[in-house]
Parts: structure tokens; sequence; C-alpha cells
């Protein structure tokens, strides 16, 4: 069995040290290919979670690590798309979505610090930029600017910011919560089909029972801090389109929705 | 600003000066006509030509060096927490001083010549470009800079593909509060201890040898040059910040 892909190895972090730890001697471990969709209630740490991965926040104690290696930073090979706000309002659709691309021409000749991972994004031909408009129907908006389009056309710009840089991890947090019901529908049906296409580990964020049942394999869900062991749902029967209609699908909410109900934790 | 508003609101300023001119009655507020034709004859014949080339440079020139000063620093604090908690007492205090009180003191240090107005506008902009900047660099959504960093950008990548580009618009804001200043600025450094500009022209080679319509013909000057810059600043908008416009 290849190495996982992520490694929590007793994690401990607190924003404060007055406040209880958010994780607490937290283990935890995504093999490559995964699906996985973290769950919970809001202040649980699902969002500080994906930052401990994504290099913008570190552990307090413990070791954080991403494809073997340690997180100082954030690197290109981890994607990362937040709910909102990440497209350069001053950008033309084409332009955010090669921004990842041209900061590897930037740094095309800057070398990694010693002994770590190099951060900075590979500096690829900018018609995979365009490659990636098409395949996300969107190529047709490329001299627009983001007040010019929908939000999910927003979203899928910021999808193919990160898709065109080839990362191995794909984080989500909260991708789809500002989104009216039917395009968030359509954008989780998008990310099962580009799972299924490339094969990247994701892990998605969110407070959305039927999001998290629909898109992850594995669920985590987390509860009121201190997380201390990770509680893990399997969910084989998720990645394909039609799931959201079956049988399995509805009796898996329900079993998170109990999971998740303050009652059933006492 | 359209041209055909421009026409309008120059038709307007020419009418309340007449009426103006008319019900003063007096020397000192000469009609637009004949001021307008001193102002050509003085552009063609005379030296103005030559005060307005000189005033322009001085005002372009200073507006120039203080934004390549004042940006660069207003990005350094805008982007960082620490470094502003550091100088801002210091801009607090400075930035009130009426900084225009140092120009005999610049006229002492750089002498009479371009240097020592340059320098005095420069000091004055260096200030409103600086703060502007700053509040708009440091105002840019914590969430924005997350997604781009996280795509492996570092602190040079932000500064080229986020700050950089998230303060045109306040760079352009402070230019068009900057113009107003620079121009009043010049027009005092300009009327004494010195031998060119349209400051020189007003004050020294027509009002003091009562020569009225001359003097407005230089007042008609300073405010073309006050009008051409802010047209500049419009052009500047919309050439490097285009998304404002479209919608």
């Amino acid at each position: 069995m290849s190495a996982p892909i992520v490694l929590l190895d007793d994690v401990t972090f607190t924003y404060h040290p007055q406040q209880p730890p958010i994780f607490q001697h937290f283990d935890w471990e995504v093999e490559q290919g995964e699906a996985w969709a973290v769950i919970g209630p809001s202040g649980c740490g699902k969002s500080t979670l994906l930052y401990l991965l994504a290099g913008l926040r570190q552990p307090t104690a413990g070791t954080v690590l991403v494809e073997g290696q340690p997180v100082p930073r954030p690197r290109a090979s981890i994607g990362l798309i937040l709910q909102d706000h990440g497209l350069l309002p001053w950008a033309t659709v084409w332009e955010n979505a090669a921004l990842g691309v041209r900061m590897g021409h930037f740094y095309a000749r800057k070398r990694a610090p010693r002994d770590t991972p190099r951060p900075y994004p590979p500096a690829l031909p900018l018609s995979e930029v365009d490659a990636w408009l098409k395949r996300l129907d969107i190529h047709h908006l490329r001299h627009h600017y983001p007040n010019q389009v929908s939000g999910g056309q927003r979203q899928r710009v910021a999808i193919a910011r990160t898709l065109a840089l080839h990362p191995n991890l794909l984080l989500m947090d909260e991708p789809f919560s500002a989104l009216d019901a039917l395009t968030r529908e359509d954008l989780q049906t998008l990310m099962v089909q580009l799972q299924a296409e490339l094969g990247v580990t994701t892990i998605v964020v969110t407070h959305n029972i039927e999001e998290a049942v629909f898109l992850g394999r594995k669920i985590l869900v987390l509860h009121v801090p201190p997380n201390e062991a990770p509680i893990i749902v399997d969910n084989p029967a998720a990645g394909s389109p039609a799931f959201r209609a079956s049988k399995e699908f509805w009796e898996m909410t329900q079993r998170l929705r109990e999971m998740l109900t303050p009652a059933a934790r006492r | 600003m359209r041209w055909r508003d421009l026409g309008i609101g120059l038709l307007f300023t020419i009418i309340i000066w007449q009426v103006l001119a008319w019900l003063v009655n007096r020397p000192i507020l000469p009609g637009p006509a004949v001021v307008l034709y001193t102002f050509g004859r003085e552009l063609v014949a005379g030296r103005l030509a030559g005060h307005f080339l000189v005033s322009t440079y001085r005002v372009l020139a200073s507006i120039a060096i203080s934004l390549v000063l004042a940006v660069p620093a207003g990005l350094a604090l805008g982007q960082s927490p620490r470094l502003n908690r550091i100088f801002s007492p210091l801009l607090y205090i400075a930035y009130p001083i009426p900084k225009v009180v140092f120009l005999p003191v610049f006229l002492l240090l750089l002498g009479i010549g371009d240097a020592s107005k340059i320098a005095l506008i420069v000091v004055i902009l260096f200030f409103q470009v600086l703060v502007v900047v700053r509040d708009q660099a440091s105002a840019i959504r914590p969430e924005l800079i997350m997604s781009v960093r996280s795509l492996g950008a570092g602190r040079l990548a932000l500064l080229r593909f986020v700050y950089l580009p998230a303060s045109v618009p306040a760079i352009l804001t402070a230019l068009r509060l900057s113009i107003g200043t620079a121009v009043a600025v010049l027009f005092l450094a300009e009327s004494f201890a010195t031998t060119s500009g349209l400051g020189y022209y007003i004050m020294v080679e027509s009002w003091s040898r009562v020569a009225y319509t001359e003097m407005y013909a230089g007042v008609v000057a300073m405010s073309l040059l006050g009008l051409g810059l802010y047209y500049l600043a419009d052009w500047l908008e919309r050439r490097l910040a285009p998304w404002l416009f479209a919608s």
C-alpha cells in the first residue's frame, strides 16, 4: 500500500492558549485518490483542518504531512477552493483562471528553500488554461470580469484556476454554500465527474449533510471541540451522479443527521 | 466627463464670468472675451507658453516622483500590519502638518530653481498618496489573499498579482486628489523667489504691473493645466482599471 497523501499524527491545534484546543492528539489519514467530506457544526474546526492541510495554519503540536512532507507554507500542488472572494475582481475570467500558471512563469527560475518541496506552481503552457475553461463550459466568458458572471460561473473559474496546476490534493471549503440549490447540485455533479476523471484526492468541507453524502466516499464527522478521535463514516456508494436519487443516499443522510444532532452525542 | 458635458460646463463658466464682469465693472475683473483674446496672443507671441511648459513639467515631475516613492511605501505598510503599527504614529503626526510652510526651508536648501518647488509638492503629495494606497492595500479581503497564497504565491507574487493591481484605483484617486493640491502649491511656490512658471507669470509679470488681462490669461492657463491633468487621470483610469467600467 502506498503512503497516505494526508497524515495527521498526534495533532493539537489551538487558536488561544486559554480556549480548549480545536484538535487534541488527533490522528487522521487520507489515501491517494480518495474523496472525503468533512462535516460538523460551525466552530467544530472543519475549516481549521483544511487550513492546516493547506499550509495556512501550523499545528500547535504534532505533525501534518501532505505528500509525505510538512506544509510550512501553502504550495501549488495542494489546491484550495474557498466559498467566495477567491477571484481577483480586476482580472478577467481568463486572467483569473490563468493566475496560477502565470505565477508559475513568474517563479520559473526560483528554486525551493533547502530540503522542502518546491511551493511554487510549475511553469505550464497557458494553453492549459483555455482547455480547462472549455472543459468547465466557461470559455465563452473569458473576457468578462467576475462581477459580470454568476456565482456558479465564478466558482467554475476558481475550479479551473486550481485544476490547471494539476494539484495532487484538492481542498474545498464550503465551495457551493453561497449558491442556489440547482447551481449547487450542478457543481456537485461536476465535482463527482472531475474526481472520477482525474483521480485527484479531494477533501470537501461542508455543513450541508446532502453535500457531504453526495461528494464524500468517506465522511469525517467533527463535533464541538476538542476533537480527539476521528469519527469516520464509510459511504462507498457515493461517486456517481445517479447516487443522489437512490435509497442509500437518503438513508445515509438520515444516519448523518442523527450523528450530528446534539442529543445523539450525550 | 464627456466632451459635450465639458462644453456645457465651459459655457456656463463663461456666462457666469461675463455676468460678474458686468456687475463688478472694474479693471480687476475683465470679461472673458478680452481675456481669451489676451490668452491667445500671449500664448503665441508672449512668454505664456514657456511658463506653461515650466509649470507643467514641475507638476508632472512632482506627481511622478511622489507616486514612485509613496506607492511602494503604501503597499509595504498596507500588507504588513506590523510595519503599519510601527509607522502609523509617525504618519499620524506628519500627515496633518501643513507642509507648505516649509517652502522657505526648501528655498534655502535647494535654491530657487525647479528642485525646491518639486520637493515641496512631493512632500505634500507623498503623505496623501501613501495613506490612500495603504488603506486600500490593507482592505483586501483575507480570503482573497489566502486563495492566491494557496496557489503557491510568495510575498513577491502577492505584491505583483494582488496588492499592486488592487491599489490601482486608490492610486488614481490619490492622483486626482493630488492634482488640485499640486497645482495650488505650485502657484504659491512660483509666486516669489523665481523667474519662471505660471505663478510667476500671474503674480510678478502681470499682477505687480497691473496687467489684469494678462493676469487672467495666466489664471486660464493654470486652470487648463489642472483640467488637462484631470483628463490625464481619467484616461489613465480607463487604461489601467477597465474593470471599474464593466457592468
